[in-house]
């Protein structure tokens, strides 16, 4: 049922770096990492008033439906797509068709160094997420914690 | 397809509740939603018409505990019931790791479930999926309705290969949290197995 993404603390903390560096260097608000799925991979900047995870899921959603889109008139995909607000604005791009990166950005910057910076960290995530997956893929490598569980713990979860 | 975060120490699986349209997919997670501790679940998203019917989906982030020093999250997810979103419908599907089939109990809708059924499998193919080995839990809704058919004739249309199954009222809670807790044990049990 397709590769399972699977996230490991050294590339957890590299994805982290360059998700931190961007808001930074883009002056952006926020920068969001989430799966094309809709699972929340990485958050950096100023999080705390926004729903994530609901972030997470609506940005997979967009992007799914863009995609949807592109391949009715003919596109593969639109690797970057531009929402602008009154006050704030939001920019997503597709990286190693996995995953996408938002960045929530006001007006003190601009789009011109949003997608300049974004051009250059998403190129970096395409590398750790290439890496990641043949990790994954490796036989032997890190166990799931899932194959040493018992039925038990499964029922334990819903004993309330 | 889960993710499993190892230095997050957290498991995120997707849940989609299909079925066809007005069989109470979203009805479902709005009492889920409202009958979970606030400290458990994120926010109800609705995107939904201005007549409250599905128009792209319904997202229900769920957290059900720890297994062995793992956060388990569950990530529930409604499809638009409606036949002319198919479209709609196959995206939602991306990435699943467990469905439950909403049923319609009554007599009237039983050619839109089967229709649905039908439907449910073939955008799984599409996706690369075979719905005999996706996790599946049925679900006969609307029970109690005076003209909802047996048990037996809703299972020989759309449970053939054995599924859990339970019998629901889907407003007032009956069978909802039983469909969700057999449905979570099917996914986890298969990352088990997968593992």
């Amino acid at each position: 049922m397709g590769t399972q993404l699977v996230m490991y603390d050294e590339e957890y903390n590299r994805i982290n770096a360059v998700c931190d560096r961007l808001t930074k260097d883009a002056n952006a608000k926020v920068v969001f990492l989430v799966d094309k799925n809709g699972q929340l991979i990485s958050a950096s900047g100023q999080t705390q008033n926004i729903d994530t995870t609901s972030l997470a899921s609506l940005t997979a959603g967009n992007v799914a439906a863009m995609g949807g889109l592109a391949k009715l008139i003919g596109e593969n995909e639109f690797p970057n797509q531009i929402h602008e607000g009154a006050h704030e604005s939001l920019y997503m791009t597709i990286v190693g068709s996995r995953v996408v990166l938002v960045v929530i950005f006001e007006t003190s910057t601009s789009l011109g160094l949003v997608r300049l910076r974004v051009k250059k960290a998403s190129d970096e995530l395409a590398k750790i997420f290439e890496a990641l997956l043949k990790k994954t893929e490796t036989p032997g490598g890190l166990a799931s914690p899932f194959a040493e569980i018992s039925d038990d713990d499964i029922d334990n979860l819903f004993s309330e | 397809m889960s993710f499993i975060n190892y230095s997050s120490r957290e498991i995120n699986c997707k849940i989609v509740y299909y079925g066809p349209g007005l069989c109470g997919k979203t009805t479902n997670l709005q009492y889920i939603y409202n009958k979970t501790n606030p400290e458990t679940k994120g926010k109800l998203i609705s995107l939904s018409t201005e007549t409250d019917r599905t128009l792209f989906f319904d997202f229900l982030p769920l957290s059900l505990g720890e297994i062995r020093g793992f956060k388990t999250r569950f990530h529930l997810y409604t499809v638009p019931g409606q036949v002319f979103y198919d479209a709609s419908r196959k995206l939602i599907l991306k990435g699943v790791d467990g469905v439950v089939f909403v049923a319609d109990s009554q007599v009237e809708r039983m050619e839109a479930n089967q229709e649905s059924y039908e439907n449910l499998k073939v955008n799984l193919a599409e996706q690369g999926y075979d719905l005999a080995k996706v996790p599946t839990v049925v679900q006969y809704n609307k029970r109690d309705l005076p003209n909802a058919v047996a048990v037996e004739e809703l299972r020989a249309l759309l449970n053939a290969r054995g599924s859990p199954e339970y019998q629901a009222v889907a407003p007032t809670g009956v069978g909802v949290f039983d469909t969700l807790k057999a449905v979570a044990k099917l996914v986890l049990t298969e990352l088990k197995k997968g593992g």
